[in-house]
């Protein structure tokens, strides 16, 4: 089991005739991944086509659910068109929404979050590496890969990762693997301010994953999504949990490349939330070095 | 982005909000000019106001010893020799830093007398992703105390983006910062218009503080902004080119705009290890890592996921241009990525900037190990580490020695 894909899922590609999403599509295609549609306003009836896979490329979200039974989509739309993109995911009603796209404007995303209030679909970002639940093949090949993140580095196992960075996850995605520890699934949940799912929401569902044995959090600056995370773990975790805190070191009212990663009114330091972990029991690594280990310590 | 306070209350004032008549001035003789208006129309004082994005502005002392970047006049010859005090000096304040700024523009506007400050802002709820205005009794403090010490006298009202702010909700506040009659009805237009401002300019923050009951010329009550600070959301400026052109490039660091033009995500700190890194979570990781094996960071840098060669060359001379390096860390954990192409770009950015500093590079990931054969052939020396941890404690040891 992993949590929110399978190597079952059918993924569609929102924007698959860009740059950055052919090339992605691509790489899912080529790690195993069940890419059966493609979504680019104005080139439906196309085919996208890799290494012998052909992908069906429709005008809408909608037509390409219904031609094709897509649940998950992966966005890769521009800033300016993503908020639309995302809302159509969610008309169309889709099981999950990943929203790679980084730049989105907040406004924009607040209203996609009130549009979403009572919708069952699922949104994962945005300005996020993705989803990678591993496959059992070599190199983990045959699993779910929805994102950017580099499919080569995980290997099917027991340990959920979630984090708001990107490279970060990958650092404790290799850490793992170079152990021989492998992971059910590894969400990027982004690094803007107003997301989709948060750390919270990820624990919940690998608390509740049988075959989620430990976890590992990375959070950054800003907000109190960490907090309300430990705050939860402390009452109800019931699995090991390592974490780590990127920008103890960054300069407060500074934005640090992410949107979200910013220390505002005193609020959302890496000490407060390195504290919260402590008061609840989750491991913590020292230096973004020891995330593997740290939590290999307390299984 | 950031805005000066002349700027944010151009804003305002295009959304309704009432702010103290006056004017930005570039030179003496147009704040003497406006000064001259100011005194004609009645007012009795006139604020005399250096603009510069740093706060702490009104206990700021300037370079050439004249006190207070926010001064009152009570005459036009006042307001004059205030301004020569001012243009184009350099006030240094708590925020600025020892080297401070140049004051480029000061805003001459009338002084009213206030009867009583107020606290407002309007800003994003991250744990319920809804606009909140925050509103207090306890004005022209600093809000940080008020919410540590007395949070009960912060009123909150969250707005539903679906509808947008109601006049009831604004009503709700004038009525729990007490107010009544003219300053009650002034203040519900006020909040409306401080609402839309935030939301029409894609603002991260609109902060009146103080925000102010005063007494005008006439001797009636009015509610104003005599303070104003507004953020904007850098993503969304592509739909804003007139606020955009508010930008003002001297109040940013040189280096952070050279670094922009690359696309590349750098800000200057103090001290002595420059890093290079992919990804914004490991660029902060890489700055918290030096610290914690006891050196100090000279900066973020992010070259993002897909850095090309060239972003490589210009982000190794961005960060030699700072005076304080003593050392380069480079921490690059390429997933797609080539570590090779990484590899050729910091040789050929050694050899073309004739680097002298010690240069530790981390390099994990695709093509790792055609990457590393690239750092040993090149024959230049290269400080390799093998984790994150292990480079840290080797270019902290090179700075100390």
């Amino acid at each position: 089991m992993s949590i929110l894909v399978t190597p079952q899922t059918r993924l569609l590609v929102q924007g698959i005739t860009g740059a950055f999403g052919a090339r992605h599509a691509q790489l899912s295609i080529d790690y195993g991944t069940q890419v059966v549609a493609g979504v680019t306003p104005g080139k439906g009836g196309q085919i996208f086509e890799h290494r012998g896979v052909k992908v069906p490329i429709f005008d809408t979200v909608a037509e390409a659910v219904r031609e094709t039974k897509a649940t998950a989509s992966a966005v890769f739309v521009p800033p300016p068109f993503a908020a639309d993109a995302i809302l159509e995911g969610i008309d169309a009603h889709l099981d999950l929404v990943v929203a790679i796209t980084e730049g989105i404007p907040v406004i924009d995303m607040i209203k996609v979050k009130r549009a979403m209030q009572g919708s069952t679909t699922r949104l994962i970002g945005p300005n996020c590496p993705g989803i990678v639940t591993p496959g059992e093949g070599k190199d983990s090949h045959g699993g779910c890969r929805i994102g950017i993140a580099p499919g080569y580095i995980h290997k099917r196992g027991h340990i959920g990762v979630v984090s708001r960075s990107g490279t970060l996850t990958y650092e404790a995605v290799f850490q793992l693997t170079s152990r021989g520890v492998g992971q059910s699934t590894c969400v990027g949940i982004g690094g803007d301010p107003v997301n989709g799912t948060s750390h919270l929401d990820v624990i919940q569902m690998f608390m509740a994953d049988p075959d989620t044995h430990g976890i590992i959090m990375i959070g950054e600056i800003g907000g109190s999504a960490e907090e309300e995370a430990a705050e939860w773990i402390k009452a109800h975790g019931t699995k090991p949990v390592a974490g780590f805190i990127a920008g103890a070191t960054a300069p407060p009212g500074r934005r640090m490349g992410h949107a979200g990663a910013i220390v505002s009114g005193g609020k959302g330091t890496a000490q407060a939330k390195f504290d919260a972990f402590r008061a609840a029991g989750i491991g913590v690594s020292a230096t973004p070095s020891e995330m593997a280990d740290t939590l290999l310590k307390m299984m | 982005m950031n805005i000066h306070e002349y700027q944010a209350k151009q804003l305002l004032k295009q959304h309704g909000v009432a702010v103290p008549p006056g004017e930005p001035c570039k030179t003496v003789a147009e704040a003497q000019a406006a000064a001259e208006k100011i005194f004609a129309a009645g007012h009795t004082l006139a604020v005399i106001k250096s603009q510069i994005h740093a706060g702490g502005r009104g206990k700021g002392t300037f370079t050439h010893g004249f006190k207070g970047g926010v001064k009152l006049a009570k005459s036009v010859d006042e307001a004059v020799n205030f301004a020569e005090n001012m243009l184009g000096k350099t006030l240094v304040t708590v925020q600025t830093g020892p080297e401070g700024r140049v004051v480029q523009t000061i805003l001459v506007a009338a002084a009213e007398k206030i009867l009583k400050e107020f606290y407002l802002a309007v800003l994003l709820d991250r744990s319920n992703s809804r606009p909140l205005i925050m509103a207090s009794t306890e004005g022209g403090v600093d809000i940080e105390e008020v919410a540590a010490h007395t949070p009960e006298k912060i009123i909150k009202e969250w707005v539903d983006p679906a509808v947008g702010i109601q006049p009831f909700q604004a009503r709700k506040i004038a009525s729990g910062l007490g107010l009544k009659g003219d300053a009650f009805n002034g203040a519900v237009k006020l909040i409306m218009g401080v609402y839309k401002t935030w939301w029409e300019s894609d603002a991260s923050m609109v902060e009146i503080n103080p925000l102010a009951v005063v007494e005008t010329p006439s001797g009636k009550e009015a509610i104003i902004c005599v303070d104003a600070k507004i953020g904007l959301d850098d993503n969304a400026l592509y739909r804003h080119p007139d606020i955009l052109a508010m930008r003002d490039l001297a109040e940013e660091s040189p280096l952070e705009i050279e670094a922009s033009k690359y696309a590349l995500n750098y800000i200057k700190l103090d001290g002595s290890i420059a890093c290079l890194v992919n990804g914004a979570g490991l660029a902060m990781s890489t700055m918290d890592i030096i610290q914690h094996f006891g050196g100090l960071p000279a900066n973020f840098l992010d070259v993002g996921g897909g850095a090309s060669k060239d972003q490589v060359s210009a982000a190794f001379k961005i960060i030699l241009s700072d005076p304080n390096v003593k050392a380069i860390f480079v921490n690059i954990f390429g997933g797609i990525m080539d570590c090779n192409v990484i590899a050729t770009g910091i040789v050929e950015a050694v050899r073309e900037t004739g680097l002298k500093l010690p240069l530790v590079v981390r390099l994990e990931g695709n093509n790792v190990a055609a990457g590393k054969a690239t750092l040993d052939a090149s024959g230049l020396t290269i400080i390799s580490g093998d984790t994150m941890a292990d480079a840290a404690k080797k270019v902290v040891a090179a700075v100390a020695a």
